[in-house]
């Protein structure tokens, strides 16, 4: 094996830049204050929520992931594509995207209220869950799809010479796959889903829905109460990490044996009934997660044409900035993901980066930058930097099975010949994990574009990244040209995306 | 000799650039953006005063305090500009501010006599509804009964929801708590900021949106249209007062109190109305552009004293979340 050395280093840099502005935090606070009872109550609500979201995520993408990975029909990679917009997509655009359906006067109201039925409402924790599955099915899909394709197509062919159903192939082959795939995709959504803000407060219809990242608000600029604002960003990263031990824990898979990387083909699927249903869960699927979307862009195209230079500009802003964080997420990612090989746990340092409140985190930043620099000056690097952390952790969990998979079939092999080192690396793994490479990257410059992230308190007037001058024309009561920012974001977001997964795919999914 | 003349004005630039005083100011962010008065009050400024104006811009109010509280006597900042009445105790406390000897004559429906801040633009909050709505509330008890539905946003990330908190306790003091149980079920949902919201309220999710009386003005005049309009309440609307201070360590004192002064002549006060869509603190000569006369005009102007604000505002938002959460 590789030895995990970088991947230390790389884990000890993480830690130090999550936790190092904490405690600059704390050391200004002059110590932590303890949270008062709103704040218990806002940690209960979080934790509620992000675990509803992430078990619901999860077990929706099993039959979606399973419909794809067994199906083969005009315009797959295309749809597969398209599935994962909604994850890209900046909050807000997202958010009124998915009221367009589902709000008072969205689509499916009107569908009910024609029909003469009552009207549904979405405001509540089943809105606010509703909203994280829109986001993060996609994800979760694309996380199944990737362990699904892991199952050589040997072993398929093998169960089809057996006679095998398609109940005792799901029994044989899928559901140790599922069993050690899912607890790695829950904790990702769960990380993500905790520190929600915006959807958890817009569609959770009032102050009910008090998540952490809020009561750190209302500690940061009510009470001024850095301490307070501290401990509760303690609070969620711990969280999330005791949950990510948890899972992990659960999820050693046991691998398939190596095969030819031929395409897989499904006998056990060919019986009408399960075409029908797979045909109607990929239907469902598509209806819910691409209609906000159409929505989105049918918005956007409205506002195309006013939408002002600045925002071209702003484009270029982050592309930059999503190239830099994208280079800088896949060496640490592939650095902590060969030190997991060695020891599972380091992959848990590597989730903290998303939990860590960015409030919280960009003041931290700032107050150790502050002294010596003019923050706006540092805006591209501590946004590259930040944006790189927020995405290591997908890049970890589409990365880290992938190499597992690749050492626990070929491992021996490459000990016998003498392959270790950068040799290794070059000859074994990266070939291997090309495929999760390419979908990563792309993950990652596709939500780098798409993060607003802790740009707010180092901004620079004058380099406003896309989603930042997306604001300001909302702010400006330019609603109609921020949704052509919107779509130039999701259309710029899904065309990186596009590339990077493009480029890992290469001709092997031919 | 072609080289050394360059070098020569290559040092004079420098040289002159050295000496260009900066004027820093914090402000918030939509005041800097491309769209909001930044950009022509840094034109207007520069023409007159010799120097290099910079803006940097913070989020919002709240977030302006904060940055300012981070930074404390390090600051760089010459002049804050964006806080308002509810903030100005807060910021005073900081003791970084120094006073002023800037004063005008101002259109202020209320007196005006801090020795630190200077207004330069005010506006009342107000529900902003489209003009056909059937049976406009014209309270907030007859709100309250109606079945109407409004987005507000939250009072612990935003200033306009802040504002309606301080609001509805100044109009009903004890009372409040029962009214914003009254409202409750008129709540579609709280934003966390005001852009959000009155997105929602575009996209038809509410009937009525959180604002302020002066927003119908930009569809009207920007957009030429007439469909919005803002509910006038007999309670009387609270009001918010941005202000602008002067950093008591600055190193340009003097560039400092001539950006106070220019900000309530015309140059500055006739770019508010039309960029941040308030009204400017001293009405230009020229008035206020066509339009503005559509707008409704409170009877009564709200407004907790500054010195209250934060006693205030602290058992409002406790009454506030007990009301709502239940």
């Amino acid at each position: 094996m590789i030895r995990g050395g970088p991947g230390y280093a790389a884990a000890a840099f993480v830690l130090l830049f999550i936790f190092g502005p904490l405690i600059v935090v704390f050391a200004r606070a002059g110590g932590g204050t303890l949270p008062g009872p709103a704040d218990w109550a806002a940690v209960r609500f979080s934790v509620t929520q992000a675990t509803l979201s992430a078990l619901f995520s999860v077990i929706l993408a099993i039959p979606v992931s399973r419909a794809l990975a067994r199906r083969k029909f005009p315009g797959r990679n295309m749809l597969i594509t398209l599935l994962g917009a909604p994850f890209i997509l900046p909050v807000i655009v997202a958010v009124l995207g998915l009221l367009a359906v589902f709000g008072r006067s969205g689509i499916l109201n009107s569908l009910l209220d024609w029909a003469g039925l009552p009207t549904v409402q979405i405001y509540g924790l089943h809105g606010v869950v509703l909203a994280h599955i829109f986001f993060n099915l996609p994800l979760a899909t694309r996380i199944f799809l990737q362990a699904w394709q892991q199952i050589p197509a040997e072993r398929f062919r093998l169960a089809a010479s057996l006679n095998m159903s398609a109940g005792q192939v799901l029994r044989r082959l899928e559901i140790p796959m599922i069993r050690a795939t899912a607890p790695g995709a829950f904790i990702v959504i769960f990380a993500i889903c905790l520190s929600s803000f915006t959807v958890a407060l817009t569609l959770g219809g009032g102050p009910r829905a008090t998540t952490v990242e809020l009561a750190i608000y209302q500690a940061f600029r009510f009470d001024f109460d850095l301490g307070r604002a501290a401990v509760l960003a303690v609070i969620q990263t711990v969280l999330a990490g005791i949950v990510a031990l948890f899972a992990l824990k659960y999820s050693r898979g046991e691998g398939f044996g190596a095969g030819l990387d031929r395409v897989v083909r499904r006998w056990d699927a060919q019986s009408a009934g399960l075409r029908i249903t797979d045909a109607a869960v990929m239907i469902l699927t598509a209806l819910f997660l691409l209609l906000p979307l159409v929505l989105v862009v049918i918005n956007g195209i409205n506002g195309w044409a006013k939408m002002p230079d600045q925002v071209f500009t702003a484009l270029w802003v982050s592309l930059v900035i999503s190239l830099f964080s994208t280079a800088l997420a896949l060496v640490l990612a592939l650095a902590i993901a060969l030190a997991a090989l060695h020891r599972g746990w380091v992959e848990v340092i590597g989730l903290l980066g998303i939990v860590s409140s960015p409030l919280v985190l960009g003041t931290g930043l700032f107050l150790i930058v502050h002294p010596y620099a003019d923050p706006a000056r540092l805006a591209f690097v501590v946004t590259g930097l930040v944006n790189a952390l927020t995405a290591l952790p997908f890049v970890l969990r589409v990365l880290i099975p992938s190499l597992r998979g690749s050492e626990k079939n070929f491992g021996r092999l490459a000990d016998m010949l003498g392959l270790t080192g950068w040799a290794r690396l070059r000859f074994l793994l990266l070939p291997r994990a090309r495929r999760a490479l390419g979908f990563s990257a792309g993950l990652a410059a596709a939500f780098s574009m798409g993060d607003l992230g802790v740009i707010t308190l180092f901004a620079d007037p004058g380099s406003a990244t896309l989603p930042l001058q997306m604001y300001r024309l909302m702010g400006a009561f330019r609603m109609e040209a921020a949704a052509g920012a919107g779509l130039l974001l999701l259309v710029s977001s899904l065309g990186l995306f596009w590339i990077f997964d493009k480029m890992g795919r290469g001709d092997v999914d031919a | 000799m072609k080289y050394l003349a360059f070098a020569t004005g290559l040092f004079a630039a420098t040289a002159a650039v050295a000496e260009t005083p900066v004027l820093t100011i914090y402000t918030y962010e939509s005041f800097v953006s491309d769209w909001g008065p930044g950009p022509a009050v840094e034109k207007a400024f520069e023409e007159t005063c010799g120097c290099d104006l910079q803006f940097v811009g913070a989020g919002d109010g709240a977030a302006l305090l904060g940055r300012l509280k981070l930074e404390g006597k390090r600051t760089k900042a010459d002049i804050v500009l964006g806080l308002d009445t509810n903030l100005t105790a807060a910021a005073l406390e900081t003791g970084l501010f120094a006073e002023t000897a800037v004063s005008a004559d101002y259109d202020l429906p209320v007196a005006w006599n801090d020795p630190v801040f200077v207004p330069y633009d005010w506006g009342y909050f107000a529900f902003v509804q489209n003009a056909d709505l059937a049976n406009a509330p014209t309270d907030f008890k007859a709100l309250a009964d109606s079945d109407l539905k409004i987005v507000i946003q939250d009072p612990r990330s935003s200033t306009p929801g802040l504002g309606l908190l301080m609001w509805v306790k100044a109009a009903y003091g004890d009372e409040a708590p029962a009214i914003w149980e009254g409202l409750s079920d008129n709540i579609v949902t709280v934003t966390k900021g005001w852009s959000e919201a009155y997105g929602l309220f575009l996209e038809g999710e509410a009937d009525m949106v959180l604002s302020y009386t002066t927003s119908p003005a930009y569809h009207l005049i920007a957009e030429s249209d007439a469909s919005k309009t803002a509910a006038k309440f007999s309670e009387g609307h609270y009001m918010q007062i941005e202000v602008a201070g002067k950093i008591a360590n600055t190193d340009q004192p003097e560039l400092a109190d001539k950006f106070l002064q220019f900000m309530v002549t015309d140059a500055f006060q006739s770019i508010i109305p039309t960029t941040n869509w308030m009204y400017p603190a001293v009405t230009p000569e020229a008035g206020l552009p066509e339009g503005f006369e559509t707008l409704i005009q409170p009877e009564k102007a709200l407004i907790v004293p500054a010195d209250q604000a934060d006693a205030v505002r602290d058992a409002a938002l406790a009454e506030w979340l007990e009301a709502l959460s239940k």
